[in-house]
């Protein structure tokens, strides 16, 4: 389907994807002043409102040319605001941000100076990643640089949440009658905590007048504007602009149009207070404009055009928000510019029918025509879900760009019962980031680090050290000969997993605790749940749910590598334990046999084969139930993910060579997809392997899937596609998404062959694994390629 | 279900050109005819035979200590297979690193095991609309395993399809009719010279065959491979209409000809002539679909 865009989004588009990404020092500027003010003088949670009043009413505002919604974190589109208070970059980062080839940050010789003589000064032993850097314990520092595991929350904040339907009935002046009404009902003779609760509540109260403000300055700038306008198409835009703004964020939308407006005020208010992961996400947005799609319509305010348009107008300004900088670490496991705000459009509605309308439609309309990095965009399935809307979705999908995702509703439900949610906040929830379940509203999910499992393994192999560090960062578990059983061996990895978890969440205590006491965000609080009711703040335990999230990685190389041991080592003695490490050690150099034997000889997960996936669901039950109801410092308790984002790569270059035939500093694999190259079968039987993970006990998980153009082509690909997820989905699959191989990664699969085994081409009439097939018709395959992509 | 293995060389899941759906499609080894076209040489001969891809061959010689039948020869820069004394037995495809030894064929599924695998993605099938295919080869060269194999299917509810040349005697048909919800059935050349000079048989058993199946109401689709300088001049379309009109089945598959199998006739050490043969360009495509279906087929093009 081929989309026009009228020439006011072409043009938005074309500015949003051309402009350059460079570090703003305003927001760092505002805040220094406001502390050197106000710090010392109030306590913490009006500090910080004060601080997000100061920059609200005075940041620059952007109102672009032929903009319908307004509003921009920093000055201009593509600029990223930093956030000292949590870090407070260095005169070197802002050179490696600047100079760096991919995710850079422009920055200009005037913020050069600014950060240098003002910033610097004030932040460099202020900012919270200084504080929990020098909290945390050694052996947390040595896990933490030798890439055991990631923190989440050492240059950004807890967030990872998403806003549900309230800011569509009610506006901050209502939000600010209900922190009155709760103030009011504070037992100050009998409740130990009023006091802690009334400092709260009164930061929530000026963080709505903070919000107001900034909507009462845009409704000026846009009738200033409109003054000197001198088209009149635009002149009446701008009044309407202007007229939207007075109504929200101060009351509830009324109109479609301010109902988009609304959200986008709510976003800009949560990542200018603070800078948390995942930004802020509309959630079910489809849902939430429906009633003001329909009554528009039969207004007359509205055509399904116009909602088009400005539906359009909406992906822009989240496509203006790159991720802010980041650096270190965090930079290597989230390598990107995506701030993934994720959308969830279909699934089922709060009393359990089919949640598919007329906005869901043109929302997959706006993605396709749009095809921007952000939002993302993804489709929840439910069983009831119309095969039209799944097959609409598949045909954007199979044109190769990754969006949108699948998501399975019914597990999303399944997993959120089964983490104690309501079945009513768990239909109307969903997933955001990348795959992460959540009751939208009303429930803080922190991520806090990725687990490199493989990497465990690695130091069960070497009895807790690590070779690539030279510490000894695990217990002694005993040495390679000590094994009489691949028993004994994994228990011995199962004791250095609870040693690694217990180092994580120790520090995670601690951290937590910082948040609670130094970062509270008031003005998040306030759409939270149950936050203003409990008058606690959102990173103190406010929210009616608290879960702590600990990410597994590299479960593909994991249950290959274990797999290739018990069958090598202990079944079939081809070689010893001792043997096979001298192997590792040699990165497999002059050890071809056993390289053979482990990558071609042994069982491997993803062929649906039940030797090699007993070895996945193994791993995974010692990795869940190592995590999963422990409790963290806000009365919820740890879960487990299983995704990577980029952390697959960073934490395969920590490593040696893996016993299932990975090379050193090969990336491991991602989610839960099967290593590269290790499934054969096509995608059917990954598909069964993947489903004999227990999707439902965790919070998300992420399939990757892919094909060339060819396989899911004209109708029959529709068709295919469908039906492939529909299975996934009835096995209780969590997440699949669709990658249509280009001709690049053809031309490397040529290349590198034995890292593409898996890779499933359509011949002609049949199809065929790529590595078998003869050099000429790789070529004319690659040809072929060419020409169908993009269709 | 007795233990008697059938011969196979392949078990292929999510197979999209074989049927309706997704489907599993089981190649049975062992083929009456020799297309000269025929892009699964390792399928024509019955048992189990040797692939060596000498691109692959890194030349380590650990192929010789374990041949039983020296079969094997090593020269200085070359390694070669003597296909005369070779018996197949996969010891070396074992001891090769270099994935350049295969064996084409086995029997280590019995059918009981076969259905096991096949049932592995019956959720795709019943989502789809899909289930089995037997293909080879010539599945129905090997009656007993398959009758058994598709009787065992028919009995889990699954679709059934018979992918065949239709050059075996028709007892086999009528053994395997209750059983298969749906025929494949291959038609190359409508006249019986020109198809043995190209397939070593002529056609008059299979147009035969298709007739006596067609007439016990057997579901038929045609599938007619389609090569420049064989089958695709007009004469011989008008021939293939002429031949096939006053019968039942409408259902019409097009399979253009494609170049796959050149490298594993190398593989296999043989020589093929095939050289003459090409892919009728997509505009006669078009045209010879227009054709039939004027003369009243439901034309496809591709499986």
């Amino acid at each position: 389907m081929e989309h026009r865009l009228s020439p006011r989004v072409q043009k938005l588009r074309e500015e949003s994807l051309a402009a350059i990404p460079h570090l703003s020092t305003e927001r760092a500027e505002l805040i220094t002043a406001a502390c050197r003010r106000y710090a010392g003088t109030v306590e913490t949670p009006l500090l910080r409102a004060l601080i997000f009043q100061h920059l609200l009413e005075n940041k620059k505002l952007w109102l672009g040319d032929g903009e319908l919604i307004v509003g921009e974190k920093a000055e201009q589109p593509q600029w990223s605001p930093s956030f000292p208070e949590l870090c407070c970059h260095t005169m070197e980062d802002l050179t490696v941000m600047d100079q760096r080839d991919k995710i850079f940050f422009r920055v200009t010789d005037n913020a050069r100076q600014v950060q240098e003589k003002e910033i610097i000064p004030y932040w460099q032993n202020r900012s919270l990643r200084q504080r929990i850097l020098g909290r945390m314990t050694p052996e947390w520092r040595s896990c933490y640089e030798s890439g055991i595991f990631t923190e989440f929350m050492e240059q950004r904040g807890p967030g990872h949440s998403v806003a549900d339907g309230k800011i569509y009935q009610k506006g901050f002046l209502d939000f600010k009658a209900d922190i009155t009404a709760a103030l009011a009902d504070l037992d100050t003779l009998r409740d130990p905590q009023a006091y802690e609760k009334r400092l709260e509540l009164e930061a929530m109260s000026v963080c709505c007048d903070a919000i107001i403000t900034l909507g009462r300055r845009y409704a000026e700038r846009a009738r200033e504007l409109a003054a000197a306008a001198t088209d009149p198409a635009r002149k009446a835009e701008l009044l309407q602009i202007a007229a939207n703004c007075d109504v929200v964020p101060a009351h509830a939308p009324q109109t479609f149009h301010q109902a988009l407006q609304m959200y986008w005020f709510l976003h800009l208010g949560v990542t200018i207070e603070l800078n948390p992961w995942d930004a802020l996400s509309p959630g079910r947005l489809d849902q939430h404009l429906h009633p003001f799609y329909q009554q528009d319509l039969a207004a007359g305010r509205l055509t399904r055009e116009s909602a088009l348009e400005l539906l359009q107008c909406f992906w822009v300004k989240f496509n203006n928000q790159p991720a802010p900088p980041k650096v270190g670490i965090t930079l290597k496991e989230s390598g990107t510019y995506t701030d993934f705000v994720n959308l969830n459009t279909g699934g089922i509605t709060a009393d359990g029918t089919d949640g598919v309308n007329a906005v869901s439609y043109l929302i997959l309309e706006t993605m396709d025509s749009m095809r921007l990095l952000q939002p993302s965009s993804n489709v929840q399935i439910s069983r009831k879900t119309p095969l039209h809307f799944l097959k609409k979705a598949c045909a954007i999908s199979r044109k190769g760009w990754g969006q949108p995702a699948f998501y399975n509703t019914e597990a999303i439900v399944q997993e959120l019962l089964n983490a104690g949610k309501t079945l009513a906040d768990a239909r109307q929830g969903g997933a955001s980031g990348c795959v992460e379940t959540g009751a939208f509203g009303k429930e803080a999910y922190i991520l806090t680090g990725y687990l490199n499992l493989p990497k465990i393994l690695e130091l069960t192999l070497n009895n807790g050290f690590d070779k690539i560090s030279g510490r000894q960062l695990g217990p002694q578990t005993g040495q390679p000969e000590d094994f009489a059983s691949y028993e004994e061996f994994f228990a011995a990895f199962r004791c250095q997993l609870r040693y690694f978890v217990d180092v994580k969440v120790q520090g995670n205590n601690v951290i937590e605790q910082i948040y609670a006491h130094h970062m509270p965000v008031p003005f998040f609080s306030i759409v939270i749940d149950d936050c203003i009711q409990k008058g606690r703040d959102y990173n103190a335990g406010g929210a009616r749910y608290n879960t702590n999230y600990i990410q597994g990685v590299g479960i593909g190389t994991l249950a290959d590598s274990l797999a290739a041991i018990r069958h090598n080592v202990y079944e079939r003695q081809h070689f010893t334990l001792s043997e096979l490490i001298q192997a590792l050690d040699a990165n497999f150099n002059g050890y071809e046999e056993i390289y053979h034997a482990v990558r071609e000889k042994s069982p491997r997960y993803g062929n649906d084969d039940d030797v090699a996936d007993q070895r996945m669901q193994e791993a995974f039950r010692a990795f869940h139930d190592e995590v999963t109801g422990r409790p963290n410092t806000k009365g919820g308790q740890y879960r487990i993910d299983m995704l990577p984002t980029t952390c697959h790569v960073y934490f395969g270059s920590v490593m040696g060579a893996s016993p299932n035939g990975r090379r050193r500093g090969k990336p491991v694999s991602e989610g839960i997809s099967p290593d590269k190259g290790a499934d054969r079968l096509g995608p059917t039987a990954v598909i069964k392997s993947a489903a004999k993970m227990d999707h439902l006990m965790t919070g998300g998980t992420l399939l990757n899937q892919k094909f060339t153009p060819a396989v899911v082509a004209g109708e029959q690909g529709l068709d295919n596609m469908a039906n492939l997820i529909r299975s996934y989905f009835s096995l209780d699959g969590h997440h699949v998404q669709f990658n249509v191989i280009d001709r690049q990664t053809l031309l490397d699969a040529q290349q590198h062959p034995e890292e593409y085994k898996d890779l499933i081409v359509r011949v002609a009439g049949y199809s065929d694994h790529f590595h078998n097939l003869s050099r000429e018709l790789q070529d004319e395959i690659i040809e072929r390629t060419e020409q169908s992509f993009g269709s | 279900m007795n233990d008697s293995a059938p011969v196979i060389f392949n078990l292929q899941r999510f197979c999209l050109h074989d049927g309706p759906g997704i489907r599993t499609t089981i190649f049975f080894k062992g083929c009456p005819l020799r297309c000269r076209w025929c892009h699964n040489p390792e399928s024509q001969q019955f048992t189990p035979e040797l692939l060596f891809d000498e691109e692959k061959c890194g030349g380590c010689r650990r192929c010789l200590e374990v041949c039983p039948t020296g079969a094997i020869q090593a020269s200085a820069n070359e390694m070669r297979q003597d296909r005369q004394q070779c018996i197949a037995c996969g010891r070396c495809v074992e001891r090769c690193w270099q994935g350049a030894r295969t064996l084409a064929g086995h029997t280590r599924f019995t059918p009981d095991k076969l259905l096991q695998e096949i049932l592995k993605d019956r959720m795709f099938y019943e989502e789809s609309g899909g289930g089995v295919t037997f293909s080879g080869g010539e599945a129905l060269c090997q009656p007993g395993p398959l009758e058994q194999l598709t009787r065992a299917c028919k009995e889990q509810g699954l679709h059934v399809a018979m992918d065949t040349c239709g050059h075996v005697p028709f007892s086999v048909f009528e053994r395997l009719l209750p059983w298969t919800d749906l025929f494949l059935y291959d038609v190359k050349h409508p006249d019986p010279e020109p198809h043995r000079h190209y397939t070593g048989q002529d056609n008059t058993l299979i147009l035969d065959n298709l007739k006596k199946l067609a007439a016990a109401g057997a579901t038929i689709a045609l599938r007619l491979p389609l090569i420049e300088g064989v089958n695709a001049d007009d004469a011989t379309i008008e021939a293939f209409i002429a031949r096939l009109s006053p019968l039942s089945p409408r259902q019409l598959h097009l399979l253009p000809y494609h170049t796959t199998g050149a490298s594993k006739y190398q593989r296999l050490g043989r020589t093929t002539s095939r050289e003459a043969l090409a892919a009728p360009s997509p505009e006669r495509l078009d045209t010879i679909s227009c054709r039939f279906t004027a003369a009243g087929f439901s034309t496809h093009i591709g499986g």
